[in-house]
């Protein structure tokens, strides 16, 4: 029975991870169900990109008071995280803070109380950021996309952030011997004089207690990241990596299209040509996209990886001018669609059944689409970069193509361009009148 | 005004040093029309040998592309790049980020391979060649303000060239609170220019000229003629015609420089 807790430590480790990892697979199942794209090119740019962007958060000070605190949090999460590890250890080999034999007391003092600091400072940048979406009136928080699950999912986050930190002090304020040392319990050491009167035995039960929960709480919050926006602390690497690296402005040039224009424009083209051995069989290229099948694997990477801070929304004109448009609702809204793609291809075997259902109209109108000015103010905001517009164009790519389906006067200024190249009704032979007037 | 032409040049036997791409705007539009002639008229004090390609230019594309019309966008594109190709053109200068963003970046993979710059840019430069000089008195003391273009800016990270150039006139450049990285639209881009705005409670070009007015300009400058469309509006919404002109900095240059 003396090994009963090292038993259960190491059954809780292994369903907790193999969940996660269970999720994760999902998560690259669903991603894989985008169209390839290659973005492997520029190695060097693609790595700086992601050191300097996800690892060294540079475009979250763009906003000082809320990147600067979650900086504090990210900084925290990621050094406490080397507790966590000592934590591991101790509970699969029945030690007690394993590491401070290794590294002797000083360091290993040092080392906590670091942590301790962190913690501290962690637990009070989650309480300003819980006041901010739950008391201060600030319009990216407040958008009807954060009503019910996305508000209830970014307070959860915190409430788990705050519980856990408040866990590993409690767990180092109640362990005597720890507190005896006094080394490294710059914080724990004012929690301590709370469980004053509390005999030796009790303050071992709390101290357990605590210890208990705050891996076991570690182990859920990792499996609660896959039904939460707060996949970015993971993809925002590999996000960050496979990012536009083109000029903003530039957008693609669809090449099924060039291929059918080259022809179009060729004069030695037969037009009953039979099509080249083995094009036959294929079913006709889809221009553009009405569905998240449609879209390729980055702009699927995108959607798990946004987090719903809404700097997007706040920065897009058309959003801050009361258009329906928002540049994160068309994230969420192709996470959304993408997941019950999955959950569909799960409950049908693998392969996805026609559930009558598309990202285009069930999820995002035309009406969000066609206000876009394209003007990449929310690639320029997201602080992972999630190009949002690139999803907005390809939709409106669908919309027009596929569909037929522009707004009357854009029809007209695209006839105008055929008819005489230019998007008003002028004639072409006027194109030179500038010159002569004045 | 002298005008020549890719085909009056061919004819001659003659390549110029630049083409002129003067885009829909410029060449139909009678506010844009205006930055054209100026642009024109800073090339000749230059010595700048150029041609345009007059009734053999056509649209871009830009706009056709940006509304999802992916087809016309890229018989436009061949259909330029079949011409531009024909001349031999190396070189472009143009006054319309939006030609500016197409033709250099969204040619090339269609087979049009081009230098192409911004007119602010081959300004910029033909100053630090020594080839041309922006008088600083005649617009001394004046408050501007720059509004990005969109395509421009964010699109093709140039901020600093428009800039420059306004630094030059002598004038006090104010930034509006939102600017270069963090502009805020004019509300034409994504061919929005052609329709109504969708359902909402403003026309965006009216918060941007609330931006540009906080700074209390004398003169509103930009670098396109779509953004010099919407805010000339903006401003007369807001009934500001009287103490705020809206410019184009080849306008302002042309000015400084009495051309």
């Amino acid at each position: 029975m003396q090994y009963l807790p090292n038993i259960l430590f190491a059954i809780a480790l292994i369903a907790g991870i193999s969940f996660f990892v269970m999720n994760i697979r999902k998560l690259f199942r669903n991603i894989n169900l985008g169209k390839a794209i290659d973005r492997t090119d520029n190695k060097a740019a693609r790595w700086k990109n992601m050191i300097k962007i996800a690892l060294g958060q540079s475009k979250m000070v763009s906003r000082p008071f809320s990147g600067f605190l979650h900086i504090i949090v990210y900084v925290g999460f990621v050094i406490i995280n080397i507790e966590v590890l000592e934590i591991i250890i101790d509970g699969l080999l029945g030690t007690h803070r394993v590491f401070q034999g290794f590294i002797g007391d000083a360091f290993y003092g040092f080392l906590i109380g670091t942590f301790e600091i962190l913690a501290a400072l962690v637990f009070a940048a989650v309480i300003i950021f819980w006041t901010r979406r739950n008391v201060s009136n600030i319009k990216r928080f407040l958008s009807s996309e954060m009503k019910g699950w996305p508000k209830t999912d970014g307070n959860m986050i915190l409430y788990f952030e705050m519980v856990l930190m408040t866990l590993f002090l409690v767990m180092n304020a109640t362990d005597t011997t720890f507190q005896q040392a006094g080394i490294g319990n710059p914080i724990s050491q004012f929690i301590a004089p709370l469980f004053d009167g509390f005999s030796l035995e009790a303050m071992h039960i709390v101290e357990r207690t605590a210890w208990w929960i705050h891996i076991l709480g570690i182990l859920v919050f990792l499996n609660y990241l896959y039904y939460s926006k707060h996949l970015h602390i993971l993809l925002a690497f590999p996000n960050t990596f496979f990012a536009n690296l083109k000029p903003k402005g530039q957008f693609t040039n669809l090449e099924s299209v060039t291929t059918e224009v080259k022809l179009m424009m060729d004069p030695d083209a037969d037009p009953y040509a039979a099509p080249a051995e083995g094009t036959e069989a294929e079913a006709p290229e889809k221009f553009g996209a009405s569905d998240v099948l449609d879209l390729n694997k980055v702009q699927l990477l995108n959607a798990y990886t946004c987090t719903e801070c809404g700097r997007c929304t706040s920065a897009c004109p058309a959003n801050l001018t009361g258009k329906k448009l928002s540049p994160r609702k068309i994230m969420m809204d192709t996470r959304d669609r993408l997941e019950e793609v999955g959950r569909n291809i799960d409950a049908n075997g693998g392969t996805f059944k026609d559930d009558g259902k598309q990202l285009l109209n069930d999820y995002i109108l035309p009406e969000e689409l066609w206000a876009c000015t394209s003007c990449n103010a929310c690639v320029e905001e997201c602080p992972v970069n999630i190009d949002p517009l690139s999803i907005i164009m390809d939709m409106r790519r669908y919309l027009v193509m596929e569909e037929s389906a522009a707004p009357q006067e854009l029809n007209s200024m695209m006839t105008n361009i055929e008819n005489n190249g230019a998007p008003w009704q002028y004639n072409q032979q006027d194109r030179l009148n500038w010159a002569k007037e004045d | 005004m002298n005008v020549p032409t890719m085909a009056d040049m061919m004819a001659q036997g003659k390549q110029p040093e630049v083409l002129f791409w003067v885009g829909a705007a410029g060449s139909y539009d009678d506010r844009a029309k205006k930055i054209s002639r100026a642009f024109v008229k800073i090339l000749h004090q230059a010595n700048v040998s150029f041609a345009v390609l007059g009734t053999e230019e056509s649209s871009t594309g830009d706009a056709a592309k940006r509304a999802g019309n992916e087809f016309l966008f890229q018989m436009q594109a061949m259909m330029n790049i079949e011409v531009l190709n024909g001349y031999e053109v190396k070189k472009i200068v143009t006054c319309d980020p939006h030609s500016f963003n197409t033709l250099k970046n969204e040619y090339p993979s269609l087979g049009g391979k081009y230098e192409v710059f911004h007119h602010t840019q081959f300004i910029q430069n033909l100053i630090s060649e020594g080839r041309l000089k922006i008088d600083e008195s005649t617009l001394q003391g004046k408050k501007v303000t720059f509004h990005d273009p969109c395509y421009l800016g964010r699109g093709n990270d140039i901020y600093e060239s428009p800039r420059d150039l306004i630094r030059r006139l002598g004038v006090n450049l104010t930034e509006m609170k939102r600017s270069k990285s963090t502009a805020l639209c004019c509300g034409a881009g994504g061919a929005q220019m052609f329709k109504d705005a969708e359902k909402g409670d403003k026309e965006i070009n009216i918060l941007r000229t609330e931006d540009a007015l906080e700074t209390k300009p004398d003169i509103i400058a930009t670098g396109c003629p779509y953004c010099n469309t919407m805010m000339t509006d903006g401003i007369k919404f807001k009934e500001k015609e009287a103490e705020v002109v809206v410019k184009d900095i080849a306008e302002l240059i042309a000015e400084a420089n009495n051309l």
